[in-house]
């Protein structure tokens, strides 16, 4: 047996494994469920306001908005709080000292967040299309559209999450970079379409995977006229994938070389002081 | 099949030839900026043999041990673990080890069976005919003592059920070589008792090489074939236990009462001292006790000192007293 194989194999039941943990506990339960729950609120509360300039409801926009931009967000910090948290607690030290360990570890952490990004999707997508009207896949195309949109949008973001969760030794730092990403979620025109924000904004927004990801999703639920508020008035289908997969590209290139030295700078003794550190805050 | 399963170690394909040893260290460095932490470590293990690193907090066990294990980088030195320099170890030499290190907190969603399960599968392209990876699941629940904790979640356990999860961990893929890494610390008596007859399991039943570090002497002395004291940043003494102190004997103390008087004296030559006490007194002598300075008399004296400061001076005698 191929050992490569094998620890394929062994990261993805892995993946598996601990997406079937998080159905159990609590802390990952409300996790799922409260987020999601707020964003039906306010899709509830918005479902009688309209896109400016059109009679659609801007409920409707934004459940499609959120399961993408939810989806960009959800993945990058998941994957961020992942790597930090475990390496803190000794997992990635332990998935070091077994053979093929870490290839087995980081499958199991992209099989994991990527499934637990689709049990969140699920939990929004079946409530939100009784709540508000005009969200439906309109035959195979976009069931096409969807399907690579959240692929190439998770491949883009996955690794980002891998990086800033390299980078950050600690995970009570992570907050430093959380509030910069949800800023970024904001000017993404996840809730209110982009056009509507000053130039400036509109093009910090769209140099990041987040913008992309709701437009991907919006193009895919939505009626096609609504695209005339989009930027240019079209869904932008070459432009989501060129800038997605730049990202993609990107992010898999710098993220092994950033994995491989926080994996080699791992070590018994680097584990011990992060916890002596940590205990050291409590008292 | 019917191949029976003999721990037939040393005709391991990726291994070294008959008799060479698990372990072979020489003059090992290691320097943090200025701070030298090794200043020549050098020691060997032979296959199936139980070894103590024994030093005080600070000594560098736990440099040695994380270079050993291939997870740190040496400053200079000869070093082979199972005949390949941990420096450039693959994934096959890494298939061959266990390590059990201080302080996991890891994988506390996860149950105890399942985990074992999870993590032995990384070994099974590593099966030989000679070493059958992974250790079944069940057999190595029990010989851990978990049967009873099998199902129950990780974050649940006692701290010496998860030493023992660790220990499972850790010899899931049968390794050759074991690395223990301050085992025990932070037990009750009760699950240290617990730990040693488990590890006394393992090298009965495995053939296992251990290198294990400790700070406390009387572990050493119940786990170990052979123990080396590192202080200093180098080994000062290797032996037995029994080698140890019969080496270190050097002073006894003998003390008798005559006439209702008690005396004290202290010599290098108990035996010859007493001898001559009879013949002078004979019938005259009474309460005699003759006790040699322990070696856990000396070790503490080494650590106290150590700890206090007056290192360089307390390796200086420790030396004397080991040549």
């Amino acid at each position: 047996m191929n050992p490569t194989v094998t620890a394929l194999r062994a990261g993805v039941l892995r993946g598996g494994i601990e997406v079937r943990h998080t159905l159990r506990s609590p802390q990952d339960l409300w996790n799922y469920f409260f987020p999601n729950l707020a964003f039906l609120v306010v899709m509830f509360f918005m479902r009688d306001a309209t896109v400016p300039g059109t009679n659609f409801s801007l409920g409707a926009r934004t459940l499609p908005s959120v399961l993408g931009g939810g989806l960009a967000f959800g993945a990058l910090v998941t994957m961020m709080m992942a790597l930090t948290v475990e390496r803190e607690d000794g997992t990635l030290l332990r998935a070091k000292a077994i053979p093929n360990g870490m290839l087995g570890y980081l499958v199991g952490k992209v099989v994991q967040v990527s499934g637990m990004q689709l049990v969140s999707f699920v939990l929004l997508v079946v409530p939100g299309v009784f709540l508000v009207d005009g969200v439906e896949l309109r035959g195979a195309g976009s069931w096409l559209t969807l399907l690579w949109v959240l692929a190439l949008g998770l491949v883009a973001c996955l690794p980002l999450g891998a990086i800033f969760g390299s980078l950050f030794a600690n995970p009570r730092n992570v907050g430093v970079i959380m509030l910069p990403i949800m800023g970024l979620v904001a000017t993404s025109g996840i809730f209110y379409p982009i056009t509507n924000y000053p130039v400036w904004l509109q093009w910090i927004g769209q140099a990041f995977p987040v913008y992309w990801l709701g437009l991907g999703t919006r193009s895919a639920l939505l009626p096609p006229e609504v695209a005339a508020v989009e930027i240019g008035g079209s869904w932008r289908h070459m432009e989501t994938f060129g800038m997605l997969a730049g990202w993609a590209v990107l992010g898999l290139v710098v993220a092994p070389i950033v994995l491989r030295r926080m994996a080699r700078r791992e070590s018994g003794s680097s584990v011990a002081a992060r916890k002596e550190k940590a205990m050291q805050r409590i008292n | 099949m019917t191949i029976a399963e003999t721990p037939g170690r040393t005709s391991e394909p990726a291994g070294a030839p008959v008799d060479q040893p698990v372990l072979d260290v020489r003059d090992l460095r290691m320097r943090y900026g200025s701070t030298d932490v090794l200043t020549g470590v050098t020691f060997t293990a032979r296959p199936g043999e139980v070894l103590a690193l024994l030093g005080p907090n600070g000594a560098g066990k736990t440099t040695t041990i994380e270079i050993l294990e291939g997870f740190r980088m040496r400053s200079a030195g000869e070093v082979t673990v199972l005949g390949i320099d941990p420096a450039h170890g693959d994934e096959r030499w890494r298939a061959r080890l266990g390590v059990v290190l201080q302080s996991w907190r890891d994988h506390a969603k996860w149950r105890v069976r399942e985990l074992l399960a999870h993590l032995g599968a990384y070994y099974r392209p590593y099966s030989t005919d000679q070493v059958r990876r992974p250790w079944d699941v069940d057999d190595l629940i029990d010989a851990v003592g978990l049967n009873p904790h099998a199902g129950k979640r990780v974050g649940q356990l006692s701290g010496g059920q998860r030493r023992r999860l660790d220990v499972a961990i850790g010899i899931v893929g049968r390794p050759e070589l074991l690395f223990l890494d301050e085992p025990t610390a932070g037990f009750d008596p009760e699950a240290r008792r617990e730990f040693h007859d488990l590890v006394h399991r393992l090298t009965d039943l495995e053939q296992t090489t251990i290198l294990l570090t400790t700070h406390d002497l009387d572990e050493a002395e119940k786990l170990a074939d052979r123990i080396l004291i590192l202080a200093g940043g180098s080994i000062i003494a290797d032996g037995s236990a029994d080698q140890l102190s019969r080496r270190m004997s050097s002073e006894a103390e003998v003390k008798w009462s005559r006439d209702g008087q008690r005396f004290v004296h202290a010599t290098t030559d108990a035996t010859t001292f007493v001898r001559e006490l009879f013949q002078q007194y004979g019938d005259g002598i009474a309460d005699l006790e003759v006790r040699r300075a322990s070696l856990e008399d000396t070790y503490m004296a080494l650590v106290r000192e150590f700890e206090s400061g007056r290192s360089i001076a307390a390796l200086r005698e420790f030396e004397e007293a080991t040549r």
